[in-house]
């Protein structure tokens, strides 16, 4: 081998290694985009919902209401016939088979739709009025082309004449795509089509704003007195090795101590945002320790020694001075620390937050659901329709995540005062 | 009620400091002494002494109210001649009292629960009042305390520094009262465990099967289910498993994670950096619950079309989908750690490589990581100990029957996930299988703490090196 061909032997080793670190960064970057276009692609649809036009006649006999009955007798009056004879309306069937298939293609929830719509409008008694009812969720999935109609009858959910009527309904221009507000509004539910991450939403809220509550204020003190007045003494060290070991515990760990401290031994309420919150919170407490120590170090001595100098006490130099210089990096930390435990679901699932919970929650110790523990409940579910529901949530997820991070960067970048 | 109390003590406290403000001026002046704080100190003072007995009182108080009086109610419930056999059954008695005296009970009830709802608001009462009580008596001597210290002119700045200097070291003692509580829950419920299984048919046994732990109370167990349960928590199965995923996701984390560092801090422009560093990170940021669901339902069935294409049978859940997952989700891990320890190899090292005429890869690999490798394997057992500590995607990516197996297409289950199935819907304390979940967290804590321990010392000792 000669001198030059050695040379450039040497030198694609050179470029093969560079490519090869370009090339994982490249994966990487490749891998978020494959894995955000999955998500969106499948969940962007849940934000729609498939509804049927029907002509709901409120007929007065079958009611057995009066005009001007109260808000009472309306709840307890019987809706049941009136839907039935609406929604039978739509099509012709011929039997008693046909109507049950009929009446499949409407929402399980589409009785209390037509009462809400008539509790809006109590001088509807004896007219007719048009409403979009909800679709099932096999004529949803179907409408918005997530359900394959090629398939031979008996592996379909959908049968051949349910499908004709779907068709005439296409044809007629009944059927419509709205705005899911149920996504939104609704608690969990068995139907997807009138399942919402309501109660998820509201149960992560709590028990974030209760991990701040906790956390944030702890996790600063700690801060301040291991950084400004700790003694270098062997209690300090241990405190310092126990916050840094905290941070690595797997997450899950934290699960099984709040199952058996704050739920069989102080016996609060289980499933609840209450004991969410607490358990977050001494998962979040060293991972927000650890920024807000940074951010105190950063402070310069000269800051805290000019204080000194002008005869402030120890108290009021690292109050007055080093804290406030330091806030933006905290609250950031801190931020990014929350985002963090807004994702956890490990373990809220071991403190039961996988109940299955209709009603939304109202007080932090209401039984509830969170959201990525929404996530994993109906990404378990066997119905197609949970899929999109569950890519939805996780789209609701990361977009929450990406806010709190953008709130972290720009509050460092913009308060932060840089010392050189 | 404690709401009431809460709210009047902050309004007592706010008051006293407007009080003890004018209070001191009013005898500076009248006694015409020289102040030894400012006047809004001895407010401070007051303040504190009013409100921080009495709050932590109420909050020791509240935590241990319910449980002394379910003990209580319990033992009454007995003496009237309720039975039950266990701890279930009387934690059912319990709160069927409490629904009767919340008026929220319609099942039958009879002479006992009658009787003991009775006994139960009888001592809601009594444990209402006296806490009340007590804490008008706190906190009425602690305002006579401080008012008394403020009258004789002390200096209010250093005492209230005092205070609030304690509070600090409070706050930094629940670092430690955290993994005093970890290690006690888990250790608890675990001795509990190992009284019944044997420690040695735990850790050397070879087959997981806890659903043949009937739900049942430990204590009374027959030797004929005794001699089934001692093979039906073999950990050899779960560890198995555990580190096969983990080694997995280390085959994918390793390369790709250790390159990309090196590229970031031997290659890339300050330009590329700045972009390509936050995109790796964001890798870290997405909750495991979503890398679970894109493994289970994009990753792990995708898998199975390519092995059916080959004419191979791919389980829907094998290690495979989520090893390869986890190992993405671990990548950062790896690539900003090396990425930092790399950047602290001393350029000088690097300067003399060059001047015998190494290319830079050539000085990368036989300079710079020789250099940096005790800081780059501390970095790769951090990402091990995450890795094993995972829980959403093995839970919902991996099996759940415990296979001994080292095919990589076949579904096996590692610990966390189990934890997980044993503890997710309705336990039943003092059941052998809801105790092996506690056996099974200590013996991921012990774990991820020894390995833990091993990286930061490695790492440490490296940077003691070059510093």
């Amino acid at each position: 081998m000669t001198k030059e061909q050695r040379l450039k032997k040497r030198h694609n080793a050179e470029k093969r290694f560079r490519f090869y670190g370009l090339a994982s960064i490249f994966f990487a970057l490749l891998f978020v985009l494959i894995l955000v276009h999955n998500i969106f692609s499948k969940g962007s649809s849940a934000f729609m919902k498939t509804a049927i036009n029907v002509e709901v006649f409120y007929d007065k006999d079958l009611l057995e209401l009066e005009l001007g009955a109260s808000e009472e007798e309306i709840l307890e009056a019987d809706f049941f016939d009136i839907t039935i004879e609406s929604l039978l309306k739509v099509y012709p069937a011929k039997n008693m088979d046909e109507e049950d298939a009929l009446i499949e293609l409407f929402t399980t929830d589409a009785e209390i739709e037509i009462k809400k719509a008539f509790l809006n409008n109590k001088n509807l008694i004896g007219k007719k009025i048009n409403l979009e009812i909800t679709a099932s969720d096999d004529i949803d999935q179907l409408h918005k082309g997530n359900y394959p109609r090629d398939l031979p009858e008996d592996r379909r959910r959908i049968s051949n004449f349910q499908l004709e009527i779907y068709d005439v309904l296409v044809e007629n221009k009944t059927i419509t795509k709205n705005f899911n507000n149920y996504f939104f509004k609704n608690g969990d539910s068995r139907d997807p089509e009138i399942a919402g991450i309501g109660g998820a939403l509201v149960g992560s809220f709590y028990s974030i704003l209760i991990c701040l509550l906790l956390a944030f204020p702890v996790a600063v003190l700690a801060s301040i007195y291991l950084e400004e007045f700790a003694p270098k003494n062997k209690i300090t060290d241990f405190i310092e090795i126990n916050i840094n070991n905290l941070a690595a515990v797997p997450s899950i760990v934290y699960g099984l101590l709040a199952l058996q401290i704050l739920l069989a031994t102080i016996q609060l309420p289980r499933s609840t945002p209450l004991v969410a919150g607490i358990t977050l919170a001494l998962m979040t407490l060293p991972r927000i320790i650890i920024p807000c120590r940074a951010s105190l170090k950063a402070v310069p001595p000269s800051i805290r020694e000019g204080a000194l100098a002008v005869g402030a006490s120890k108290f009021q130099s690292v109050f007055h001075h080093v804290v406030p210089l330091a806030l933006p990096g905290t609250l950031s930390g801190t931020i990014i620390g929350l985002a963090q435990a807004l994702g956890e679901t490990a373990p809220l699932i071991l403190i039961g937050m996988v109940a299955f919970v209709v009603d939304i929650p109202s007080t932090p110790i209401d039984p509830s659901s969170s959201l990525p523990v929404q996530v994993y409940l109906w990404s378990e579910s066997a119905e197609r329709g949970f899929v999109e529901k569950t890519s939805a949530t996780i789209m609701m997820l990361l977009s929450f995540l990406i806010v709190m991070n953008f709130l972290a960067v720009y509050l460092r970048q913009k308060f932060e005062k840089r010392w050189n | 009620m404690n709401f009431v109390l809460i709210f009047l003590i902050t309004i007592f406290s706010l008051s006293l400091f407007f009080y003890g403000r004018s209070k001191t001026k009013s005898i500076a002046i009248e006694k015409n002494i020289k102040l030894n704080a400012l006047p809004k100190f001895y407010g401070y003072y007051l303040v504190l002494w009013c409100s921080i007995p009495s709050l932590v009182f109420l909050l020791i108080w509240s935590l241990f109210e319910p449980v002394i009086i379910k003990s209580i109610i319990i033992e009454t419930a007995a003496n009237q001649g309720a039975i039950f056999n266990d701890k279930n059954e009387a934690n059912l008695i319990y709160e069927k009292i409490k629904a009767i005296h919340l008026g929220t009970y319609f099942g039958d009830i009879d002479s006992i629960l009658r009787e003991s709802a009775l006994a139960y608001a009888k001592f809601i009462n009594l444990f209402t009042n006296s806490k009340v009580v007590l804490i008008f008596a706190i906190v009425i001597v602690s305002v006579i305390y401080s008012l008394k210290k403020i009258n004789k002119n002390n200096k209010a700045r250093d005492d209230v520094e005092i205070i609030l200097k304690g509070l600090l070291f409070v706050s930094s003692l629940i670092a430690i009262l955290t993994t005093l509580g970890i290690i006690f829950s888990l250790l608890f419920e675990s001795i509990k465990f190992f009284s019944v299984i044997n420690i040695f048919d735990y850790l050397f046994g070879t087959n997981w099967s806890p659903q043949r732990a009937f739900v049942r109370d430990a204590s009374s167990i027959t030797a004929a289910e005794f001699e089934e349960l001692k093979d039906a928590f073999g950990f050899i199965p779960l560890i198995a498993g555990t580190t096969f995923i983990a080694f997995i996701a280390m085959l994918v984390a390793v390369p790709i994670g250790l390159f990309s560092g090196i590229y970031m801090a031997e290659y890339a422009s300050l330009k590329i950096r700045r972009i390509s560093k936050p995109i790796i990170e964001i890798l870290a940021g997405i909750p495991t619950v979503v890398y679970g669901f894109f493994a289970a339902l994009t990753v792990g069935p995708f898998f199975r079309q390519i092995g059916e294409n080959f004419g191979l049978t791919v389980s829907s859940e094998s290690a495979l989908a989520a090893g390869l997952i986890m190992g993405i989700m671990i990548i950062p891990y790896v690539s900003s750690l090396s990425d930092d320890v790399i950047n602290s190899v001393p350029q000088s090292l690097r300067d003399g490589s060059y001047a015998i005429g190494a290319t830079k890869s050539e000085t990368i690999k036989k300079v710079v990581i020789p250099a940096a490798l005790p800081g780059i394997i501390g970095s790769i057992l951090l990402a091990v100990s995450r890795a094993i500590g995972e829980t959403m995607i093995v839970v919902m990516a991996a099996g759940l029957a415990a296979n001994l197996t080292i095919n990589p297409l076949e579904s096996t289950t590692t610990i966390t996930t189990q934890i997980v199935m044993i503890l997710v819907g309705d336990q039943e304390f003092d059941s052998p299988k809801t105790q092996s979940a506690f056996a099974l967290g200590l013996t991921l804590f012990i774990a991820t703490l020894i390995l833990n321990y091993i990286a930061q010392r490695a790492v440490k000792k490296y940077r003691e090196k070059y510093d």
